[in-house]
């Protein structure tokens, strides 16, 4: 609770400085409530309380994910005052509305009540419409905007309405009432738990971006401020693959029938398509759309195979993608700034004249893609183990042929860098933005030596 | 009060709501403009709220109805930012219909 308290008291307090004009201000009073809040987060640890009649669950698995979150807009505002840096305004509303969206991603974590999933995911999902049309200016953004909000109120509509249809077969909202229904139910599902169980499988798709709920991502992705990309591909995923693994979890683990066949193919068809489509892609950030769809296809393989250490290996995973994605995303905005584009061709060169940031770049792509000793590898390796445990061993071969496609486009940027001659442009990286791309690159290599600091034994 | 309203049989309510809910989906995907695909969201939204009252006062439990009260709050939220998410649109483009949004492969 107090961690949503600091970060609904930081965003005032950010709005306040820009008011004020205090421009200098801004970022770093961020950036020190953004590690109070983590602070407040930890401390929680092993308490496991709830507040109001179960409406949020402060269990282990919430502050995890909440500390992920945190973590990851901590990252994405390190690289934000380079990103920013032509802007003459404050920008303090930006910056808020990102505070408030992770705001709603902790909300959507913690909950405990269906009623607390939606406003979770609505306050996350509106501060996001806000964010992908922040550059007022490019058409792109304004058009990214409008279809993202179509779409995301559209489709809440469907979460919605599962809801109230869950309600009326369950009688009530809160997760452990739904899960003591489910379970008092012996294998007859009446019609309108079933329909509101799929309504909200779709809901939720939506926001994680699955296939064949995906078609909006690579659009909104490429119009959006690259830096709020990597806000969208973090912690939005994150946070709504973290909310659909508690509703399953919790309530409906013991009725696996009825939605472990959907759910299958969901995975599969994201794994595919995802990955097919990201070799046809021409630009970094497309291609970083793609590669985010075809790694919550991995994810969902977490929510499958539910055992006792898949939230564990679910937060390591969402870990480990978040800080590689999020690099990856500090590069795709350094080299848009120098040339304008973030096509591969844009890369060519970039190991001679940039080796430092060439190098960051290529550890992100290779833990992504799967190589040891990253993060990456470690995170697959688990998670696919695991679900062949759980005899997944169809869904995990297609996971693996995924993978192994996914070398194709993962690697396009790095064989551009290293072997393509550029023309020896140098890009503007300051030396604080240097050491935040090295910081983040050192946490996926430790991530990935010594992984028994976030996984469980 | 209550007994008026249980004269109708909370399948009635289903269907229709389902019904509206339907028109409402329908008009997402076949209207061309934004501000009525906006309506048509709203319908749907709308359609949820009379299912969720229906459903509160069958089960005698009030959660039902406090959410309707939130739903309308958010719905609030969501149309303020997409009327203003239209106007920007029509400031740039000179009109709000969605098939001129063309600039990002679909």
């Amino acid at each position: 609770m107090s961690t949503i308290i600091a970060l609904a008291v930081l965003g005032i307090i950010t709005l306040f400085l820009g008011v004020m004009k205090k421009k200098s201000w801004l970022l770093p009073g961020i950036l020190v409530g953004l590690a109070v809040a983590l602070g407040l987060t930890l401390t929680g640890w092993n308490t496991d309380i709830s507040f109001y009649h179960r409406m949020l669950v402060m269990d282990n698995y919430a502050l995890a994910f909440n500390a992920v979150l945190i973590f990851s807009t901590f990252l994405i505002f390190l690289f934000a005052h380079h990103y920013y840096q032509p802007v003459e305004r404050p920008l303090e509303d930006v910056y808020t509305v990102t505070l408030f969206a992770l705001l709603g991603a902790v909300l959507m974590d913690s909950y405990g009540n269906l009623i607390m999933l939606f406003l979770g995911v609505e306050t996350l999902s509106i501060a996001l419409y806000i964010l992908a049309g922040s550059h007022r200016e490019a058409i792109s953004s304004n058009e990214a905007t409008l279809k993202y909000f179509l779409l995301g109120s559209f489709i809440s509509g469907f979460l919605l309405f599962g809801i109230a249809l869950i309600y009326g077969a369950a009688h009530s909202f809160d997760l452990q009432d739904i899960a003591h229904f489910v379970s008092a139910l012996n294998g007859e599902w009446p019609p309108i738990f079933l329909a509101g169980l799929f309504l909200i499988i779709i809901g939720l798709a939506f926001k994680i971006a699955i296939v064949p709920f995906h078609f909006w991502a690579p659009d909104v992705y490429e119009g959006t401020p690259t830096l709020l990309t990597a806000f969208m591909a973090s912690v939005v995923k994150t946070a709504s693959i973290a909310a659909l693994y508690r509703l399953f979890s919790t309530c409906l683990h013991g009725a696996q029938g009825i939605w472990e066949s959907s759910l299958w193919i969901l995975a599969a068809l994201t794994i595919l398509l995802g990955n097919l489509t990201g070799l046809y892609q021409p630009s970094a950030k497309r291609m970083l759309a793609y590669s985010s769809i075809a790694q919550s296809g991995y994810m969902i393989l977490a929510v499958l195979a539910f055992s006792s250490r898949s939230a564990n290996l679910l937060l390591f995973y969402t870990l480990s993608y978040s800080i590689a994605t999020i690099t990856a995303f500090g590069i795709v905005l350094l080299v848009r700034e120098v040339r304008g584009n973030d096509l591969f061709t844009a890369f060519n060169g970039l190991g001679k004249n940039n080796p430092v940031e060439a190098f960051c770049m290529t550890v992100a792509m290779l833990s992504l893609t799967g190589i040891p000793p990253l993060a990456g590898f470690v995170a697959k390796f688990y998670l696919f183990s695991t679900a062949i445990g759980a005899g997944y061993l169809w869904l995990v071969l297609i996971a693996i042929v995924g993978s192994a496609v996914s070398v194709g486009y993962y690697f396009k940027p790095v064989i551009a860098m290293y072997l393509r001659e550029g023309d020896g442009m140098k890009l503007k990286t300051p030396k604080s933005y240097k050491a935040f791309l090295l910081f983040a690159t050192i946490v996926t290599i430790l991530l990935g030596v010594l992984p028994f600091m976030v996984l469980k034994q | 009060m209550t007994e008026t309203l249980m004269v109708i049989p909370i399948l009635h309510y289903l269907t229709f709501c389902s019904v509206l809910f339907g028109i409402g989906v329908i008009g997402v995907l076949v209207k061309r403009n934004a501000l009525v695909i906006l309506m048509s969201i709203e319908l749907m939204i709308n359609s949820i709220n009379l299912l969720l009252a229906a459903f509160s006062t069958y089960l005698n439990d009030p959660a039902g109805q406090i959410f309707v009260f939130f739903i309308m709050v958010v719905a609030a939220a969501e149309v303020a930012v997409g009327l203003a998410i239209i106007v920007l649109i029509f400031r740039t483009t000179h009109t709000i219909d969605i098939d001129v949004l063309n600039k990002l492969k679909w």
